[in-house]
């Protein structure tokens, strides 16, 4: 069974103008299709405005769908009763790390989640302390989030999600306000939670370096998933991406300009090694 | 006409707990309508930097002059100075708030001082020179998207004539496309209006395009300062701080490594292209005689 299971899922809202008058209705979701299996790393890529982020709101009922329907592990989330239950199994993350963390200090801070989910207090302090582990941020338990860096910052909050136990977890840009490191860390810490705990998790972002090694790729253009694959597929197409305002990371482009101009280098590639490897067998 | 940092050290919080030494003995020069990269990871100084250059914060000790003038004189007029230098922070789109992108773009002259006509004139060019279509001009500026509202931030800054530009991350979670419209008209503003350009960016594939010069910060201090070659050629250097030189200068020093005798000093896609495309026309000349004998 799907951990995720989007049909013609849409979502229309008025937009109004100052006085609260309807000016026009806009569809953020245009009948989307998703389909998850449990333990699966998938991420949705696209441009600012593509419906990306209203589709992870779904996703943990934060919205719900005008039309069609989504069921997230087994509920119904257009059922009202399965509101917490879907919350709790769909833990999300979102852009800025200082708009997520409410405790002074970090373990408080993760033990937040579980606690209004009405954890015994043994239990959210092992939790607090596993969590942090896994995101490799177990020495800063007794510090002040606000010294924290970025990228620290935001494994704090994906532990606060982790501490909760999910199935799935929904990351909402995760990186887009951190530095080069700050993204590898965050990357790192996602990746290993997929890996080591078989978490299913939704990764969506703008960088297209940080998608190559999901499961499933989706592209979202005007509230529609107009492409999907695997990053091999996806990347390939360097063209219809373009067109969707997005991008491929450098090393498929380099690639891509290299076979148009008449060398024989396979399609899709997406590290440095495999093209490393492409023209030293070409040499 | 320069900017010059003399020996400029700033510290936080000086003699409290919470001290700290955010610059250590800055020197340098930006000549007339030089493009900057400024890179380094977050809290290396950048940001405390560049704030320095227009005067928002003043150093502890040294000094900074400002075509030839000294920018802490008593007299010296520091408003003038931040209408000279502007600087687009990390965000500012947060900073839009007039009802229509037309006077937002306006609030900056009109503080300056200027009468209304030159005030709209400004913002005209302005607004002009981001390359926003005029139908958008009396809209909010709420109902952009992130890119478009960056690039009104930006106008408001440009609608005050400033001779330097700094701009603090000016693509951070912009889609591919918007990243690209903004660095593509920065470069035209860089060439058209020969303004001097400082940017401050996490991405050494943009900042390896675009800028002839970078500057590298690492804990408060400029740990290199050249042109993206001769920076990123010392990649070892700049992983042991947490950076990295974009990924087509490591591609090729790997094919280097491997046995291809290849043009190592590599930093865009468009020389990495042509140094392998170089490489294997040598050699694609020899394949196709190759054929041609087996053919015969």
């Amino acid at each position: 069974m799907n951990i995720i299971e989007a049909r013609k899922l849409v979502h229309e809202y008025f937009r109004r103008d100052e006085e609260g008058n309807v000016e026009g209705i806009v569809t953020a979701l245009d009948g989307v299709d998703l389909h998850v299996k449990p333990g699966e790393f998938v991420a949705i890529l696209g441009h600012n405005g593509s419906g990306k982020s209203t589709l992870a709101k779904h996703l943990n009922v934060l919205l719900r769908g005008s039309e069609g329907t989504l069921w997230i592990d087994g509920k119904d989330a257009m059922d009202e009763k399965s509101l917490w239950e879907i919350r709790r199994n769909a833990g999300m993350v979102f852009q800025n790390p200082d708009n997520q963390i409410i405790a002074s200090v970090v373990e408080e801070d993760v033990a937040f989640g579980p606690e209004n989910i009405g954890v015994p207090t043994d239990e959210i302090w092992k939790r607090v302390e596993k969590s942090l582990k896994s995101v490799r941020m177990l020495q800063y338990r007794g510090h002040s989030p606000n010294k924290l860096s970025g990228g620290q910052k935001q494994r704090v909050a994906i532990a606060g999600v982790m501490a909760m136990e999910p199935k799935c977890i929904v990351l909402d840009e995760p990186t887009a306000m951190l530095d080069p490191n700050g993204r590898k860390e965050v990357l790192d810490a996602v990746e290993a939670l997929n890996r080591e705990k078989g978490v299913t998790v939704i990764f969506i972002t703008h960088y297209m370096e940080e998608v190559i090694r999901a499961d499933k790729v989706y592209v979202m253009d005007h509230g529609k998933v107009v492409m999907q694959g695997t990053p091999r597929q996806v990347f390939s197409q360097v063209d219809v991406l373009k067109s969707y305002r997005l991008d491929v990371p450098q090393i498929t482009l380099l690639a891509y300009e290299l076979q148009k101009a008449g060398l024989d280098v396979p399609e899709g590639i997406l590290t440095r090694e495999e093209l490393v490897e492409a023209l030293c067998r070409l040499y | 006409m320069s900017i010059i940092l003399d020996k400029v050290n700033y510290i936080y919080s000086e003699g409290t707990a919470y001290e700290s030494h955010a610059l250590r003995n800055i020197n340098l020069r930006i000549e007339d309508g030089e493009f900057i990269g400024i890179i380094g990871h977050t809290g290396s100084g950048k940001s405390t930097l560049i704030q320095h250059l227009n005067g928002l914060m003043q150093a502890t000790s040294g000094g900074i002059y400002y075509n030839g003038r000294d920018i802490y004189e008593e007299d010296y007029n520091k408003k003038e100075l931040r209408s000279k230098v502007g600087l687009v922070f990390q965000y500012p789109e947060h900073q839009l708030f007039e009802s229509t992108i037309f006077e937002d773009v306006c609030f900056g002259p009109k503080n300056l001082g200027l009468s209304k006509k030159e005030v709209e004139l400004r913002a005209f060019s302005a607004l002009r020179s981001i390359g926003l279509p005029v139908e958008y001009w009396y809209q909010s500026p709420f109902e952009l998207s992130g890119g478009q509202k960056r690039r009104v931030a930006i106008a408001g800054v440009l609608a005050m004539k400033p001779e330097v530009l700094i701009l603090d991350e000016p693509t951070a979670g912009l889609d591919p496309k918007g990243r690209d419209e903004i660095l593509a008209q920065v470069a035209a503003m860089h060439q058209e209006l020969n303004m001097t350009i400082l940017l401050v960016s996490h991405s050494m594939e943009d900042v390896a395009n675009y800028v002839g010069r970078i500057i590298v910060m690492n804990q408060g201090s400029v740990m290199m300062d050249g042109t993206p070659r001769e920076v990123f050629g010392r990649y070892q250097e700049l992983e042991a701080v947490g950076l990295a030189a974009p990924q087509v200068t490591y591609l090729i020093h790997e094919l280097k490594k491997n046995g291809i005798p290849i043009e190592a000093e590599v930093t865009t896609l468009e020389e990495a292209k042509a140094s392998i495309l170089q490489v294997f026309e040598g050699r694609g000349k020899n394949q196709k005689q190759g054929t041609k004998q087996e053919m015969l």
